[in-house]
């Protein structure tokens, strides 16, 4: 056995090997690509929520200095709409409406950053000065971006032909059996919540630049994405219509996605079918302004849910009816959000039997609605751990012992939820002990007491959760309305002297997968980290892959690496029997060491990938030459991490102030593969948790003017708003994946909200609340404490 | 950014002639709030004015009963400033709470002062200390400065130079930051000396103003049950997305008491 040391396989707390050239500033980002004669690119967007386009007028703007194009859609008849990858079906069984996704606007514009003409310059400002001089008549209209709203039928309609702006109107579970379930009820509770609107806010800002060789007709797109062969896929077959033989799409280092860039965006089309068009290279970059009101906002559900318990406290059924906002237009997987990432999700770690949920989908005038980090899991644990802890508020049940009595069994895995799931395994009553513990639960009203001297109110708050991630199975979201496969690819490439390279279908956006990655192939190969390369990020790279969001890459294209290393292994025994003349049934191999069984015979993986690359003592009747495999994964079933996070938080009486204390998470991810990094994103999604729970909110007003446009008004979270983080995890082995690993990106963002707002409402035990809406501000809270209307 | 011309006089007069010439050009100095304004294209002067050259602007010096400070100085120097620690810790309190580090590396006193932004902090140091404003021309009182917002008495061609702080016996700071900008939501700067009691609201109206009531009460009972005692009407306060009139009225009361704590 090859012993590496330090050892860097699974479980080792390996610092990350990308860190160098992100700290020192030597990343490659799109914006740092520059093509030989490109031009830049500026959209005009809409002022307006919701306005007919009389007339564009481009005669000025095309005459000025260094302009080399301007677009309108007029220009783009030949070119198709953007495509959504997801199709919802009504509960009679009709397609969801789907209105089309112009890439610009084609007679209305229907949010307020609605891309309305193109300019292309020689310099980005000589592109903007131009747009500036675009005239554009047109009628404004009355616009609506509440999601109540926009489905009374008086509302302004979004798209001509959606009745009553609805999308779809869905279901699932037994409706039947839930209404029994409620009729025998000893306790019915009833809980309402708006999930507050967010904007994604990845570090760095989106950007697409499009090239074309004339002399190959090869199209390259340069593009901020976490899945560059679904760009590739959509944009080619649905909108520009070239084959994927002629389309490279790369997705070189990306600063943050959180799901704002799966979405294939107009911008992608846009630079792409310019650059063929004008045969020169054209490149885009978003600024922070126009990434408020042009990138795939996230969440804004409004709900209502019922539940029934008996009178000893058992949940006996669950009923929600939500409605989603899903902005203007229907982003690329927008549509499963609410459905399929949300009321699935709906029995969370608990026992309920007997659950029915209802989900609207709606049209209104805001920046499209699409998956953000947890995308429809927080939504739905956020109203369970809610509702959970108002259920033993007004029942008088004590929250720790509601939980409990209601938990799926640690014996009771597999376990089949009435709302489609399987899960494979968890632990949730080690996961709260253990946080509980972690959390001093047991002393906290001294910490309270304590608090309330230096006229504070100390709250603290648990949520017990659960997500389906490691997404996810083809046939079975085939089946659910999914237009595209959801396994994930992997190549191992075994040098002739043994180094290894990846070629991988995920992508990393800040994740650590070139560390990760690696020490997969360590542990298995025997191989250094150091002489392990990841690549991905480039159709023309990487045979294929769909990318990496849901929590998937490690669930998914990981375990797409260890099926390809099993082929590699498979192949090497059958070399190594050759070159040590003996049965391939007898050899053995171990991280790097072929041997044959029971004798000190051996040969390292370098010496059989030598044979192979320099196969003059070789089986060649029976192997080719060479030592590279590629496997296509595809998971059995979703992966299900869960676990406990508890915060506790203080309010300054005086103006409402919340501060959170500290924050404790227990989470059962799976296998650990690097600890440190699964802390670090961990205490990432914790951030963006608390950063919904405290902080963020994207506000429109009423007909669709965006008030929360800029970070002078969209509160994100800053290091000082949090506070000490303590991760740790508990783990039971996903029982259906070779690496036995569920996913660790999401949790934080999953389970931290309620636990925050739990803490929030906690604090505010004397008052008579029984719910805050979030986020939870100063000044919401002050209005709570004083008895004002908000 | 539009282009526009960029001149760097080393003098005060040579900056004052070159805006009499033209009067869509724009003084900067660190740049904090004109700046971002000119990246966004919400400015569009015909030439920008560097004042950074300029001598006459620097430095912070005692004297007599009074410190000195000029417009150039940036934040982070009267947070560090020894003098101004000595003299009127409250103010070195207050730039210390200025933006974030990097905003206190380049804005300047002057800039603040002068561009009178209702959220600023400055302007409630400069009325609740009873300042002078020193300009190329004149002196102009801190009650006669701050006109509206974004306004002041300045004239276009007319260059803040200094600010005079008399020194008080005490004085103190305390705000309440909106929580997205980091802007004041509202604030209060309380001073007691020779300019008499003084407190100055920031953040929660349209302009910096003197909470009168507050300096009634605080003068007849130095204490921070008085400050909070005075209710302050929100009539006129700010409402938006991060709180309503009503709270900011609210909120006036809490920092003004809050600056007597400071104040001691």
């Amino acid at each position: 056995m090859n012993v590496i040391t330090p050892f860097e396989g699974i479980g080792a707390r390996v610092r990350r090997k990308e860190d160098l050239r992100f700290l020192s500033g030597r990343g490659q980002y799109t914006d740092d690509i520059n093509r030989p004669g490109q031009a830049h690119a500026w959209i005009l967007r809409s002022q307006h929520a919701h306005a007919r386009i009389l007339s564009i007028d481009t005669a000025v703007a095309a005459a000025m200095p260094g302009v080399v194009a301007i677009f309108t859609s007029a220009d783009l008849t030949a070119i198709g709409g953007i495509p959504c990858g997801w199709q919802i079906h009504n509960k009679d069984g009709t397609p969801m409406a789907e209105p089309k996704h112009p890439v610009l606007a084609e007679g209305k514009v229907r949010h307020v950053g609605d891309p309305v003409a193109v300019v292309i310059a020689e310099t980005r400002t000589q592109a903007r000065d131009a747009g500036e001089a675009i005239q554009v008549e047109f009628e404004v209209l009355s616009g609506v971006s509440g999601t109540t709203a926009a489905l009374d039928p008086a509302a302004p309609r979004v798209h001509d032909d959606v009745t009553g702006n609805l999308c779809y109107d869905w279901h699932i579970g037994d409706k039947a059996v839930t209404d029994a379930a409620f009729a025998q009820a000893a306790h019915r509770v009833v809980f309402e919540t708006t999930n507050n609107r967010l904007v994604p806010n990845a570090m760095e800002p989106r950007c697409a630049v499009g090239d074309y060789d004339t002399t190959t007709g090869e199209h390259t797109l340069f593009t901020t994405s976490q899945n560059p062969h679904v760009i590739r896929l959509l944009m080619g077959a649905f909108v520009l219509n070239i084959p994927e033989s002629k389309l490279r799409v790369v997705a070189p280092d990306v600063g943050g996605g959180f799901g704002s860039k799966i979405y294939h965006y107009a911008e992608e089309a846009i630079v792409t079918w310019a650059a063929a068009k004008l045969g020169r290279a054209v490149k885009w970059t978003s600024d922070r302004t126009e990434a408020f009101v042009s990138d795939a906002h996230g969440r804004d559900h409004v709900t209502r849910a019922e539940l029934a318990l008996d009178k000893e406290g058992t949940f006996l059924g669950l009923r929600v009816h939500t409605q989603a906002n899903m902005g203007a237009y229907l982003s690329t997987f927008a549509p499963c959000v609410p459905t399929y990432l949300y009321a699935t999700l709906l029995a969370g770690v608990y026992a309920t039997p007997a659950i029915y949920a209802e989900v609207k989908a709606v049209f209104t005038h805001t920046v499209p609605v699409d998956a953000y980090r947890g995308a429809g899991r927080p939504e739905a644990t956020y109203l369970l751990e809610r509702l959970v802890d108002v259920a033993a508020k007004q029942c008088g049940f004590d929250k720790l012992a509601l939980r409990r009595r209601n938990f799926i069994a640690t014996d009771a895995f597999p376990y089949q939820t009435p709302v489609a799931l399987e899960y494979d395994s968890g632990d949730y009553f080690s996961t709260l002990d253990q946080a509980l513990e972690t959390a001093g639960w047991a002393d906290f009203e001294a910490r309270r007491t304590e608090a309330a001297g230096r006229g504070r109110l100390r709250g603290i708050g648990i949520s017990t959760y659960l997500e389906a991630c490691g997404i996810a199975p083809s046939a079975v979201v085939g089946s659910l309305g999914a237009r595209a496969g959801l396994y994930e690819v992997g190549t191992i490439r075994v040098h002739p002297t043994g180094s290894i390279t990846v070629l991988t279908g995920s992508h990393s956006h800040g994740q650590g997968h070139e560390t990760t990655f690696a020490q997969l192939v360590c542990d298995k190969l025997g191989v250094p980290i150091s002489q392990v390369d990841i690549v991905h990020g480039d159709t023309a790279k990487v045979p294929f892959g769909m990318g990496t969001y849901g929590s998937r890459s490690l669930a998914v294209g990981g375990s797409a690496m260890d099926k390809a290393m099993d082929k590699i292994i498979t192949k090497g025994k059958r070399i190594a029997a050759h070159l040590m003349e003996a049965s391939v049934e007898d050899i053995e191999f171990d991280r790097g060491t072929f041997r044959v069984a029971g004798t000190d015979k051996t040969k390292a993986l370098a010496e059989i990938s030598l044979a192979a690359y320099v196969p003059h003592n070789y089986p060649h009747d029976e192997l080719e030459p060479g030592l590279e495999e590629t496997a296509f994964y595809d998971p059995k079933n979703f992966t299900y991490p869960g676990g406990c996070h508890i915060a506790e938080v203080e309010i300054e009486k005086e103006t409402g102030r919340v501060t959170l204390i500290n924050f404790t998470a227990v989470d059962d991810v799976g296998r650990v593969i690097n600890p440190m990094i699964v802390e670090g994103q961990v205490q990432g999604g914790i951030a963006q948790g608390v950063g919904q729970a405290l902080l963020e909110n994207c506000i429109y007003d009423e007909e669709g003017q965006l008030l929360s446009g800029s970070m002078m008004d969209y509160a994100m979270p800053r290091a000082d708003d949090l506070a000490p983080v303590s991760v740790a995890t508990h783990t039971t082995l996903c029982t259906h994946n070779p690496l036995g690993v569920k996913g660790c990106g999401e949790v934080g963002a999953i389970g931290s909200p309620p636990a925050v707002i739990n803490a929030v409402v906690d604090a505010l035990r004397d008052y008579g609340v029984s719910h805050v809406e979030m986020p939870a501000t100063a000044p919401k809270i002050w209005s709570i404490i004083n008895g004002k209307s908000l | 950014m539009y282009d526009f011309a960029y001149h760097k006089p080393s003098s005060l007069a040579a900056a004052v002639s070159l805006l009499s010439a033209d009067p869509d050009a724009k003084f900067i100095s660190g740049g904090q709030t004109l700046l971002p304004a000119l990246k966004h294209r919400l400015n569009k002067p015909t030439s920008v004015v560097d004042l950074t050259g300029i001598a006459e602007m620097r430095g912070i010096r005692r004297e007599g009963n009074k410190l000195v400070i000029g417009a150039l100085t940036k934040h982070v120097e009267v947070a560090t400033s020894a003098e101004v620690k000595a003299a009127i810790p409250a103010l070195a309190q207050m730039a210390a709470t200025i933006g974030d580090t990097q905003v206190r590396n380049r804005g300047t006193m002057g800039g603040s002062v002068a561009n009178n932004d209702p959220a600023a902090d400055y302007p409630a140091a400069v009325l609740g200390l009873g300042a002078t404003i020193v300009t190329s021309k004149r002196k102009i009182a801190a009650d006669d400065f701050f006109v509206s917002m974004f306004t002041t008495a300045l004239e276009v061609d007319e260059l803040l130079v200094a600010v005079e702080f008399p020194i008080p016996e005490k004085a103190g700071y305390a705000k309440m930051r909106n929580p997205a900008s980091r802007y004041v939501m509202a604030g209060a700067f309380v001073s007691k000396g020779p300019m008499g009691l003084r407190v100055a609201i920031n953040g929660a109206a349209a302009c910096v103003f003197r909470q009168t009531d507050m300096e009634a009460a605080l003068a007849s009972n130095w204490s921070p049950e008085a400050a909070a005692g005075v209710k302050q009407s929100a009539d006129e306060m700010n409402g938006d997305i991060h709180g309503s009139a009503e709270y900011r009225a609210h909120l006036v009361s809490v920092m003004a008491k809050r600056a007597v704590i400071a104040a001691g």
